[in-house]
């Protein structure tokens, strides 16, 4: 990859639901690039489109119409397996709810992206306890998700998102089921893996003082961007 | 993904549920199972009919003396005196004829120094033993050379020998049959129960002569037993006996035999048929129940893709491709049905080998029955399975992490 080559390069994405027969126009051309390293904060009202980007950019969703560059690659042109490969190895993910696995302790649960990365059982087991001891969590290895505090599961996920070592972090309102104080914690850290790991991040969210920390904020306003 | 990791995965996702994960593969231990015992049980069943026929000997034909209208009354069979050992000779040169056994009856008193016992003599030529396929457990049978002399001799059966000798050996020794002291000359080795639990060894042989003049002053036979040379050979002999004796008895055209005649050959293969259709019947029913616990299985898979959609979701959006979750979801049906196949296999034998010890049932496990009930089994878990995985495999991963 080329010093010049975009992390993500969108250019006139639309994404359209068809829901009971009305259709709901949740993109309306979005054009975005985002450089390696950068941190960016995506803000705006409920409904605007937000998430509905975040899972194009975490090649979750695909575009409706226009393209789709993931560090430099056409995203259009992959099949399912490639994409499951680029959802493994390049891209991490952090969700509001957080998505883990129940009834599965924390190193299991951070050690599944290694699992269909085909690493072997001795160095995923490593993997994910370097991992949660990095987040903090290295008291809380056996605890499953049900036996965390909102704050210790959103970052047993962040863990698990960065586990494979991606290059580009998406967080959608990571902190939006957090308290003030865990949220500053958890956006201490992402400020953290920014400055000293040099990982890409792009991150949804609704307060103005979390996206101050970040690098350029955007704004979506029904379905469009403004910069 | 790693095989040992994917069956590992399966196995820990069944054990968060195992209770159901337990009553689902009861569907498939009780179908295995019940298969292996219901084949065992028609397999048994066919062996002891093949036994019996054996002990029959297949390839014979039985002649009796028949009802025939005298007067316009029919007697039953057995109560006409036509048959002879003349008949039996003639019947003896026919082509594909092995041996003749002609036969009377008579019950009698046996008497033993101080000990009597009440049996049946049979009078018999030396062709008995072979279409009998009997044998002698010691000392000899009387030759047709006996046989013609009507000598005094016999040969017992175990039963006659516990209950008038006990442990002293009875070769040499004389028995009074009907006032009549007859020297035993040998020792039938011992046959078991008949077809129909009659006692086969409580019987006494003596030359047929000598139990047609001496004991029941008749010329007649009751029954000619011929054996022939193959099940070929029984039929055209059965249709060559019977152009045979209506020609020596002199019967026109138009009336019926005065003899009647069964071929065993026939009774034995609808006797084989019926048992092998009882075993495909025990063995269909059987596999009724492994049907329905692999649609057990597919119920629970099913069920179980929809309550674990979300989880679907994550791990594709981990990396998952379609090919691991397909994988996911089949092995954990497989190892459903792999292990209550296993169990049902084990449960199976023991109840067939339970069943054997405690019931009249004659029980024989056919390995092949084990390797096809347990191979149906997984079977059942790759048919049964695949659909739902296949639904779990082919789930857009944010639709699947959107499911509520
Ligand atoms: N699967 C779907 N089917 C139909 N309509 C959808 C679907 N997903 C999203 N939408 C619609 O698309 C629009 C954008 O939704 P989206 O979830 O992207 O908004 P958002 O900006 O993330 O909102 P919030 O801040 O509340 O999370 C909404 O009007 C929503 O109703
Ligand atoms: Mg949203």
């Amino acid at each position: 990859m080329s010093a010049t080559t975009p992390v993500i390069r969108l250019s006139g994405v639309h994404k359209t639901y068809a829901q009971d027969g009305v259709e709901v126009h949740a993109l309306r051309g979005i054009d975005l690039t985002v450089a390696a390293g950068e941190f960016v904060a995506i803000m705006g009202a409920s409904g605007s489109g937000k998430s509905t980007l975040m899972h194009i950019l975490g090649c979750l969703d695909v575009p409706g119409q226009g393209d789709y560059w993931l560090n430099g690659q056409a995203v259009r042109r992959l099949d399912s397996d490639a994409l499951a490969a680029i959802r493994n190895r390049e891209i991490g993910f952090v969700f509001q709810n957080f998505n883990l696995l129940a009834r599965t302790s924390a190193v299991d649960n951070v050690e599944m992206p290694l699992v269909y990365a085909g690493v072997d059982k001795a160095e995923r087991q490593r993997r994910a306890r370097a991992e949660l001891e990095r987040m903090g969590l290295g008291e809380r290895l056996a605890h499953h998700p049900s036996q965390l505090s909102g704050g210790q599961q959103q970052r047993v996920a962040l863990a698990r998102a960065l586990v494979t070592r991606p290059a580009l972090l998406l967080a959608d309102e990571p902190t939006g089921n957090l308290d003030s104080a865990t949220s500053r914690e958890i956006l201490a850290l992402f400020a953290e893996l920014n400055q000293r790991d040099g990982l890409t991040i792009v991150l949804i969210t609704h307060e103005p003082d979390i996206a101050a920390h970040a690098g350029r904020q955007l704004h979506m306003h029904d379905g469009r961007l403004e910069h | 993904m790693i095989w040992t990791t994917a069956l590992q995965l399966a196995v820990r996702a069944l054990w968060r549920n195992k209770v159901r994960a337990l009553l689902t593969a009861l569907g498939v231990i009780i179908g295995v199972g019940s298969v292996i015992t219901m084949l065992a049980v028609g397999a048994g069943a066919q062996e002891r009919i093949a036994r019996q026929l054996e002990n029959l000997g297949s390839n014979n034909l039985m002649l009796r003396s028949g009802s025939s209208l005298r007067g316009g009354v029919r007697t039953g069979a057995g109560s006409n005196t036509s048959l002879t050992r003349a008949d039996a000779e003639a019947i003896r040169a026919l082509p594909g004829v092995l041996a003749v056994s002609p036969t009377v009856r008579t019950g009698a008193q046996a008497l033993y120094r101080g000990s009597n016992w009440g049996t049946i003599v049979e009078g018999v030529t030396p062709d008995y033993l072979k279409t009998r396929s009997w044998g002698l457990e010691s000392g000899e049978f009387f030759s047709e050379r006996q046989v013609a002399a009507a000598v005094d001799v016999c040969v017992l059966g175990r039963t006659v020998v516990r209950e008038l000798f006990g442990l002293v050996d009875p070769v040499g020794e004389i028995v009074i049959l009907k006032g009549l002291a007859c020297r035993v000359i040998g020792v039938l080795s011992e046959k078991g129960a008949g077809n129909w639990g009659n006692d086969q060894d409580d019987i006494i042989l003596a030359p047929l002569t000598t139990v047609q003049r001496k004991f029941m002053g008749i010329s007649h036979v009751d029954r000619i037993e011929v054996q022939a040379a193959g099940k070929a050979a029984a039929a055209s002999a059965y249709k060559e006996i019977q152009r045979l004796l209506r020609a020596r008895h002199r019967l026109q055209e138009g009336q019926a035999n005065d003899f009647r005649i069964y071929n065993r050959a026939e009774l034995a293969s609808s006797a084989e048929e019926s048992a092998s259709v009882f075993a495909w019947l025990l063995g269909s029913i059987a596999s009724v129940s492994l049907l329905v616990g692999g649609i057990g299985i597919m119920n629970i898979m099913l069920v179980s893709v929809t309550e674990r959609t979300r989880e679907i979701g994550i791990r594709m959006a981990l990396g998952a491709r379609r090919r691991d979750i397909l994988w996911q979801f089949l092995l954990e049906a497989l190892v459903l049905s792999g292990i209550g196949g296993l169990v049902g296999v084990a449960l199976g034998i023991a109840a067939a080998l339970l069943l054997g010890s405690f019931s009249e049932f004659e029980i024989r496990i056919v390995p092949w029955s084990v390797a096809l009930a347990f191979s149906f089994a997984a079977m059942i878990g790759v048919f049964f399975g695949l659909h739902p995985a296949r639904k779990a495999s082919s789930l857009q991963p944010i639709e699947a992490l959107r499911y509520e």
